[in-house]
């Protein structure tokens, strides 16, 4: 039970908790019970099925409702005297500004992503609120204290990028079946079903091939009265049969790789259009697009099941059929969904028949969703466990019991006897760009990139800035905000689209400019240095930026999986706010596990030894979480490079 | 493999946890009945673990009658006396639980749990009990020894802010991973009476404190007569006065056993709401590693300290002659 002072502490306090999903429910759950009296909580989400193994204070006649405010009702049912604040709303709205954080005494996460991470990150930073933070996956979860000027902000530790993918792996020599899906859902999918307009590799490929590629682009455009099986069939024999003989003309590529197997839709299934009339009925039926299926149209049941080539055809056939036939309102805005039913059918059948060609075992629709969703794995034990925990260290927040504060990993596997691991907190790092005034160096082509590459790739992508604004001495660059003048939206929007050394006030080599997001009152100083050349390979951004933490090469990323189906030959980073209805972990860097003394282990004389095994067991849980995660491709690899692209 | 497959239903309620565990494990759970006595805080979270994991049946054991502080922990039954006035602890929690997962069947059983026959238990695979005396522990340990089948055995005991959960698995086989190859490892338990019989000096090195001190409650309880967690302040001098008979029988130093912590373990009736939470939920991740094969189970003993934040895993073990 709680001490006098804890209990004291813990009814005059004032909490803010950002996230009602797998953590949220469990955190707000146990918040009330321990007697706290005042809690606030920021969700975006509403409620669905996949939602209700593990976030307790939803039912299934909750689905498609607010979580905040539900997970609010819940609470009150058993604890009905004290206030919680819901707001069903996006913690990057502008609402949610320094004032508004400032009214909290602590501010707890529950968060599945990094972008929003950074975001509440720099806003307690301004507001001088303190920050629990935490993350699970599967049986993995941790939980840190971040204090300005005490512990390390939440960004002074270097962040995992997103996993990418030479694009020559994708569109000629895939060697797994992430490859496959890769090239099912950017590629293909994108192509068929999404905006016309995007770049897409999917038919370059081979180099020698330049002359038919003009050609190909018209390959995958419905021709006028064409009928919809010819064209499926078409697609399908143009994607598995002509540009696997087309790869295979290639003999370079085969020297030290099994040759793939061109496949044609007549070996597969005879020409000979499957029963419409049933099919058609059940679609009817079904009435609510987002029912569509071609599973259901083909009698399959199980999504566990392998399917056979064969099967893979057929679903493939359907499916593009159904889109054509069912959605085409659709087609040319759509992006992949991990929970449109139809296009999880048609990028799992897409892969498994890429698959079959390179000779990569199948996969079912379930791990194909998983893999293609980035859907990470989350169970109620956990979230409870980590949700107890953040409790903990709040309750020691509010008592300003600095030294006692802890960071925790919940670990799958004991470690010194510990499956529940405290350990000190660090310092923060002087050299982090975020909590320190730490100038930041841009090497990048000032007469060649333009404002706009700058904003995308630098600010958005890599600063994680929301609403940013970009000073040059006293002249504004660039700015967004909602009280702009038409004149100054024109003006800046003409900027964009300027080289940087040709701006009205022009950035050189030695500028030094001025970034600032005003919400969450960061700033930065950014030295330009010119340079002419970069490697595509190693810097496909076209720029270099140092002086801040460089992100892992591998492992697990901060984003929702929701937007990157049309991503291009560029690594396409996100700075949209999707929150998924999981949680994730950031994998605990291996370098940390070292440099971090472990609290009070007075005892063990292997500490080190034992130390480095769970560095190591951090490392496979990352490299296994990687098996799972987003995918992004570099344009431009060669197959020696993308060895080194790959994480194992 | 076992036969049946999962429900279109089953697969899109429990999609996240099969990621975790598998469409096999998920089939294991679901055919597994598992009872449970004495619920206070730590309980009602395990049980709102393995109902939303997908368990097939939960049986809920309490005949206590509501109060206030029975419910200081427990966020299924509101704290309303018109609401619980009257029923049992186990029919109010059984009408909530329902309701978390339409799929799991959620049933009371009246009566003293250390009453009921061996037959009695054979019905479970899984026997979780808390809130009782140390011979309780020990007779319900052996009852489920003698079933012809392996019923999985655990006792959980939250004070303070410190938990203890004891597994007893019999012997049990179990596949790891290890590069890449299945090997089969076999885990041999001892009961609850032979672990707690070894004597201190031959303990592990460094063997949890709060191992110890438990002994010493739990001990204390028996001998006053008192029902289990229903000590208070007043008692520590007598407690430590058991403390030293017990350490001087055992050759042990008593400053193994700090007087702090013995006084919040003697003082702690009410729960610690976020300690029941961590130890629920190891608790929940242990049993259905038990069901469904999957996991390392821990052997034997967890313990788990909000004051030092540790969750440590003891093997108390006693060699068989």
């Amino acid at each position: 039970m709680a001490s006098e002072q804890q209990l004291s502490a813990i009814k005059g306090a004032k909490v803010l908790m950002v996230g009602a999903g797998g953590i949220g429910c469990e955190l707000l759950k146990t918040l009330a019970l321990s007697g706290f009296k005042d809690v606030h909580i920021i969700d975006m989400d509403t409620i669905e099925v996949s939602n209700l193994n593990r976030q307790f204070l939803f039912r299934q006649s909750h689905v498609g409702q607010s979580k905040a405010k539900v997970a609010r009702d819940a609470v009150l049912k058993f604890r009905p005297n004290i206030s919680i604040t819901p707001y069903h709303a996006n913690v990057k709205d502008p609402e949610f500004n320094v004032d508004f954080f400032k009214q909290f005494n602590v501010v707890l996460n529950g968060l599945d992503n990094l972008d929003a991470r950074r975001h509440v990150n720099r806003l307690c930073l301004a507001a001088g609120v303190p920050l629990v933070e935490s993350g699970t996956t599967g049986f993995l979860g941790q939980v840190t204290v971040h204090i300005k000027g005490r512990t390390e902000c939440y960004e002074c530790q270097p962040k995992p990028a997103p996993k990418t993918y030479p694009v020559c792996t994708i569109t000629s020599t895939p060697s797994k079946f992430v490859h496959c899906i890769v090239w099912a859902k950017d590629l293909l999918f994108a192509k068929l079903f999404g905006d016309k307009n995007q770049d897409n590799d999917l038919n370059v490929r081979a180099s020698d091939a330049s002359s038919s590629s003009q050609q190909s682009e018209d390959v995958f455009e419905r021709k006028n009265e064409e009928d919809i099986e010819h064209y499926g069939r078409r697609i399908f024999d143009h994607v598995f049969g002509y540009n696997i003989e087309l790869a295979l003309s290639n003999e370079d590529t085969w020297k030290n790789r099994n040759r793939p197997r061109p496949i044609y839709s007549k070996d597969v299934i005879p020409v000979e259009p499957v029963s419409q009339n049933g099919n058609q009925a059940k679609n009817l039926v079904a009435g609510n697009p987002s029912s569509i299926s071609a599973m259901a149209s083909l009698g399959l049941k199980n999504p566990q099941d392998l399917w056979s080539l064969k099967e893979n055809s057929a679903i493939f056939l359907e499916a593009l059929k159904l889109f054509f036939s069912k959605r085409e309102k659709e087609i040319g805005n759509l992006t992949f969904d991990k929970d449109d039913q139809l296009a999880v059918e048609f990028v799992t059948a897409a892969a498994n028949i890429r698959a079959s060609s390179f000779g990569i075992p199948l996969h079912s629709l379930f791990e194909a969703k998983g893999i293609a969703g980035n859907i990470v794995h989350a169970v109620a034990t956990t979230n409870a466990i980590i949700a107890g925990l953040i409790v903990i260290e709040a309750i020691k927040v509010l008592q300003n019991d600095i030294k006692n504060y802890r960071m925790t990993y919940c670990l799958e596997h004991p470690s010194r006897k510990m499956l529940l691991m405290p350990v000190e907190p660090f310092e923060p790092n002087k050299s982090c760009y975020v909590c320190s005034e730490t100038p930041l160096t841009l090497e990048i082509n000032t007469h060649g990139s333009k404002l706009k590459d700058l904003v995308d790739k630098i600010v958005k992508a890599k600063l994680g800035m929301n609403l940013p604004l970009i000073m040059h001495g006293s002249s504004l660059l660039y700015e967004v905000g909602d009280d702009l003048e038409e004149d100054e939206v024109a003006n800046y929007a003409a900027n964009l689209e300027k080289v940087l050394s040709e701006l009205p006030s022009p950035v050189i080599g030695g500028t030094i400019l001025t970034v600032e997001d005003l919400q969450q009152e960061l700033k930065c100083s950014i030295n330009v240095k010119h340079r002419e050349e970069f490697d595509e390979e190693k810097e496909p951004d076209g720029m270099v930026l140092s002086g801040w933490t460089q992100p892992l090469a591998v492992e697990k990323n901060g984003k929702g999986s929701t937007d990157n189906g049309a991503s291009t030959s560029r690594v396409s980073e996100t700075t949209s706010l999707v929150m998924e209805d999981d949680d994730e972990l950031q994998i605990i860097p291996a370098q940390i596990a070292k440099k971090r003394k472990l609290s009070d282990i007075s005892s063990a004389a292997s500490s080190d030894a034992s130390s480095f095994r769970n560095e190591a067991k951090f490392k496979r849980k990352a490299e296994e979480a990687d098996n799972n995660n987003d995918v992004v491709m570099l344009d431009g690899g060669s197959s020696e490079n993308s060895k080194k692209k790959r994480e194992q | 493999m076992d036969g049946e497959e999962l429900t279109e239903q089953e697969t899109a309620l429990y999609d996240r946890q099969i990621r975790v565990w598998g469409a096999d494990a998920q089939r294991r759970l679901s055919k597994s009945h598992i009872l449970v006595s004495g619920l206070k805080g730590t309980v009602v979270e395990f049980c709102k673990n393995i109902v939303l994991a997908g368990v097939g049946s939960v049986t809920l054991n309490d005949d206590r009658l509501v109060t206030e502080e029975l419910l200081s922990a427990n966020f299924l039954v509101p704290p309303d006396e018109t609401v619980y006035s009257g029923k049992s602890l186990a029919e109010l929690c059984c009408d909530s639980l329902t309701d978390f997962n339409p799929m799991v069947r959620v049933s009371v059983e009246k009566g003293e749990v250390s009453k009921f026959s061996a037959d009695f238990f054979d019905k479970f695979d899984v026997v979780v009990i808390s809130s009782c005396s140390l011979s309780t522990k020990q007779s319900i340990n052996e009852k489920c020894r003698k079933s012809l089948k392996r019923i999985a055995f655990y006792t959980v005991d939250c004070r303070d802010s410190c938990g203890e959960i004891f597994v007893d698995l019999q012997n049990y086989i179990y596949t790891k991973k290890k590069n890449d190859e299945a090997v089969e490892c076999l885990l041999e338990y001892s009961s609850f009476e032979e672990a707690v019989s070894v004597p201190w000096r031959s303990l592990p090195r460094r063997v949890s404190k709060l191992y110890l001190a438990m002994r010493v409650i739990e001990k204390f309880e028996e001998l006053e007569g008192r029902i289990p967690g229903e000590t208070s302040a007043a008692d520590l001098p007598k407690v430590q006065k058991l403390r030293k008979e017990l350490c001087e029988a055992q050759l042990l130093d008593e400053s193994q056993i700090p007087d702090s912590l013995l006084e919040r373990l003697s003082e702690g009736r009410r729960e610690f709401p976020p300690v029941c939470a961590v130890i629920g939920g190891i608790l929940g991740q242990e049993v259905i590693k038990a069901i469904s094969g999957k996991g390392d189970p821990l052997k034997n003993f967890f313990f788990f300290d909000a004051m030092d934040g540790k969750g440590i895993i003891e093997d108390i073990f006693r060699q068989k002659s």
